[in-house]
């Protein structure tokens, strides 16, 4: 058997005009009495994929994942799953199971017969029921709690129940909403790759929604970011990370420095943004096509900002002089807030990877920030 | 001395309902249950030995001496004693099963109807106790007798060509029951399927379960304490139930709040009214107890 390493490095089949969708979300729309919940959202989801819905509460996506389950129908556009047409298909006869954030598991039922509960709706026989659910049992570890109510377990246990619950009926989709949300940061970082490697081993399509983006980062591998019922980008983690597509996503993922400026000369693929204070003429690949006089935003993370006390010696890098204002220490790296001279403020991150450092910088003083030509991106989104 | 009256007050507190019970429950309990053991006299009180603490020890000790069991006996021997009582039990069961059958749907409705219209639906639920509940079982006289409301409307829509007589029948007893304790039976279901969590029963969709069976598996077996209690609200008051069918029913009905009215009221037969009663009291606890122990239960799950 492939590893899930090496299944996930060759997995892109979005590059592929050639591959079908698997879900098909076409001009879907949803509206609740005067409020647009879903916008006219079209998105392909391929056979396999890890597929993460990430944005803010309210964005929308957890009535997208409810018109997938069944539970709401689209006010317009429609819905394919495995090339079959979704429109008047209850809940009870589609091809999909939903783990909902609750977990809803049955209070009247123990750890076994909620398992159980969809394989019996199915009229599977009693013998491979029970085969069924022990191995399901054995999957998320809960052999021994097979006789439990689920009041009688913990938080995370409930979550195992809730997964096996839903996977136990072997559906081609499996729908996740907020699947990690109720559990502590420590029990979720673990469960995370728990869920990738299941996953992986039962050939299943994920669709998780979540609000967390370290979650959607580390567990999917396409994430569609979403904003008031609209998808704002669709691309891999590390592509909306470094190659975010407009001042939204690059603010909404991960930390940013943003300045606005005005591209003022386009030469040998490189674009000089004027930033308009301190002296600051950003010059950067031309990562995306603009005019001159255009009005555009440049984007840098802030692990890509470098801290000096001298200016760099490389006159081509792009260089500002500032004093340190704020130090956050995080143990593993450290984010330092430059004030330069109008009053703006850079984050430079800097990782940790000594114990010790002789003249370690300090707050109030003179440094230099800079960055390379291909160190940020030009937005104009 | 403040922390010894903060200990006394605090003890007060505990003390009033017990105190309560004591004046109001257990003393006209003992009371009744002296008179069930004496026997019917010509005289006032109409009922011997009276005790008379003016006479010291010696008659108290007395009127002990002459308590007997008679009563109870008696009860034994007459069947219409036991026939009264497992009629009532019987019309209760029947108007408890029928309250449940209206009332679990009006409680689900409520329920399942949008969070700013429950208010208004659990307010018309109780509406009804505005009005005194014996003017409320007489209206149903107007409306059940030969020419009454009921009648008129059939007789006008043509279902039937001769009144239907059902004033003064059992069947009347069961109608007044279901409408003067249905709210008792709405309330606790409507309350324990409102706590419910709907996700449950999109969960049992999800998993491949139709919505009536899902109500089955899932919406019905939670709403369980709910119903419970609901029964035993409306089967206990209405085995001892006098109002309904005294004004209801007919000469055939017979249940042992009625019973007990003729024994007390024509017969003058004080201490076997009092029998009567004690017994019924007996009958009661096992109902009571049970009802205990299964919100017990519920409060344990929980």
């Amino acid at each position: 058997m492939k590893s899930l390493g090496s299944f996930r490095r060759k997995f892109a089949p979005w590059t592929d005009p050639q591959a079908t969708p698997f879900i098909s979300i076409e001009n879907v729309t949803k509206i609740f009495g005067n409020f647009t919940a879903v916008d006219d959202l079209s998105l392909t989801i391929y056979n396999r994929e890890f597929f993460a819905l990430l944005g803010a509460s309210g964005c929308g996506k957890s009535t997208l994942l409810r018109m997938l389950a069944g539970f709401e129908e689209p006010t317009s556009g429609r819905i394919l799953i495995d090339g079959q047409d979704m429109k008047g298909i209850p809940p009870y006869r589609r091809p999909v199971n939903m783990m909902f954030q609750s977990y809803a598991l049955f209070p009247h039922m123990t750890v076994e017969a909620n398992i159980a509960f969809g394989l019996k709706q199915d009229g599977m026989p009693k013998g491979d029921i029970e085969t069924r659910v022990a191995e399901m049992l054995k999957l998320v570890k809960l052999e021994q709690f097979a006789k439990r109510k689920p009041h009688q377990l913990s938080g995370g246990q409930r979550q195992r129940v809730a997964l096996a619950r839903c996977v136990a009926k072997r559906p081609k989709v499996l729908l996740l909403d907020e699947p990690l949300g109720a559990l502590d940061k420590k029990l979720r970082e673990e469960t995370q790759f728990e869920l990738m490697d299941l996953q992986y081993e039962l050939g299943l399509t994920f669709v998780v929604v979540t609000h967390d983006q370290e979650e959607a980062m580390t567990m999917a591998d396409r994430i569609a970011i979403m904003d008031k019922g609209k998808v704002m980008q669709v691309a891999t983690p590390a592509e909306v990370y470094e190659a975010p597509n407009s001042k939204f996503v690059a603010d909404f993922i991960g930390n940013v420095n943003m300045f606005e400026g005005t591209a003022t000369a386009i030469d040998d693929g490189k674009i000089d943004i004027d930033t308009g204070a301190d002296d600051l003429v950003i010059r950067t690949d031309a990562s995306r096509s603009c005019t001159i006089g255009q009005k555009v935003n440049f984007a840098i993370r802030p692990e890509k900002i470098r801290l000096s006390r001298k200016p760099p010696a490389d006159k081509s890098v792009n260089a500002a002089q500032g004093e340190l204002y704020d130090i956050a220490y995080f143990g593993d790296m450290t984010v330092f807030h430059v004030k330069l001279a109008s009053g703006r403020i850079i984050k430079a991150a800097s990782l940790n990877a000594v114990r010790t450092v002789e003249d370690p910088l300090g707050y109030d003083d003179v440094v230099w920030v800079s960055f390379d030509t291909d160190a940020g991106i030009v937005l104009t989104a | 001395m403040q922390k010894l009256i903060a200990s006394i007050s605090s003890r007060l507190v505990i003390l009033v309902p017990y105190a309560w019970l004591l004046v109001f429950f257990l003393i006209p309990f003992i009371i009744v249950f002296k008179i069930s053991l004496s026997e019917v006299a010509m005289a006032i009180p109409p009922y011997a030995p009276a005790i008379d603490l003016a006479g010291g020890w010696e008659a108290v000790k007395q009127a002990f001496g002459q308590f007997s069991w008679d009563n109870y006996v008696w009860l034994t021997e007459d069947p219409l004693y036991y026939k009264a009582y497992l009629s009532s039990l019987l019309i209760a069961a029947v108007s408890t099963i029928l309250t449940l059958i209206v009332g679990y749907p009006i409680a689900y409705g409520m329920a399942r109807a949008p969070a700013t219209i429950r208010p208004t639906l659990l307010m018309l639920v109780i509406l009804p106790f505005w009005t005194s509940f014996l003017i409320r079982v007489y209206a149903w006289i107007g409306i059940l007798k030969p020419e009454g409301l009921l009648n008129q409307f059939l007789l006008w829509a043509n279902v039937i060509d001769t009144p239907l007589n059902i004033l003064n029948t059992n069947t009347a007893v069961f109608i007044g029951i279901v409408y003067s304790y249905l709210p008792f039976l709405v309330l606790p279901i409507y309350s324990s399927l409102e706590k419910m969590d709907y996700s449950l029963v999109e969960a049992a969709e999800d998993l491949g379960c139709p919505p009536i069976s899902a109500f089955w598996k899932i919406t019905f077996p939670l709403s369980l304490p709910g119903v419970i209690a609901g029964c035993f609200l409306v089967f206990i008051p209405a085995v001892g139930e006098f109002v309904i069918p005294d004004l209801l029913g007919g000469s055939s009905t017979l249940m042992i709040g009625k019973t007990l009215w003729s024994e007390f009221f024509n017969n003058r037969d004080w201490p076997v009214s009092s029998a009567v009663a004690v017994v019924l009291l007996l009958l009661l606890v096992v109902p009571i107890v049970l009802f205990q122990r299964s919100e017990a239960k519920a409060q344990g799950e929980r």
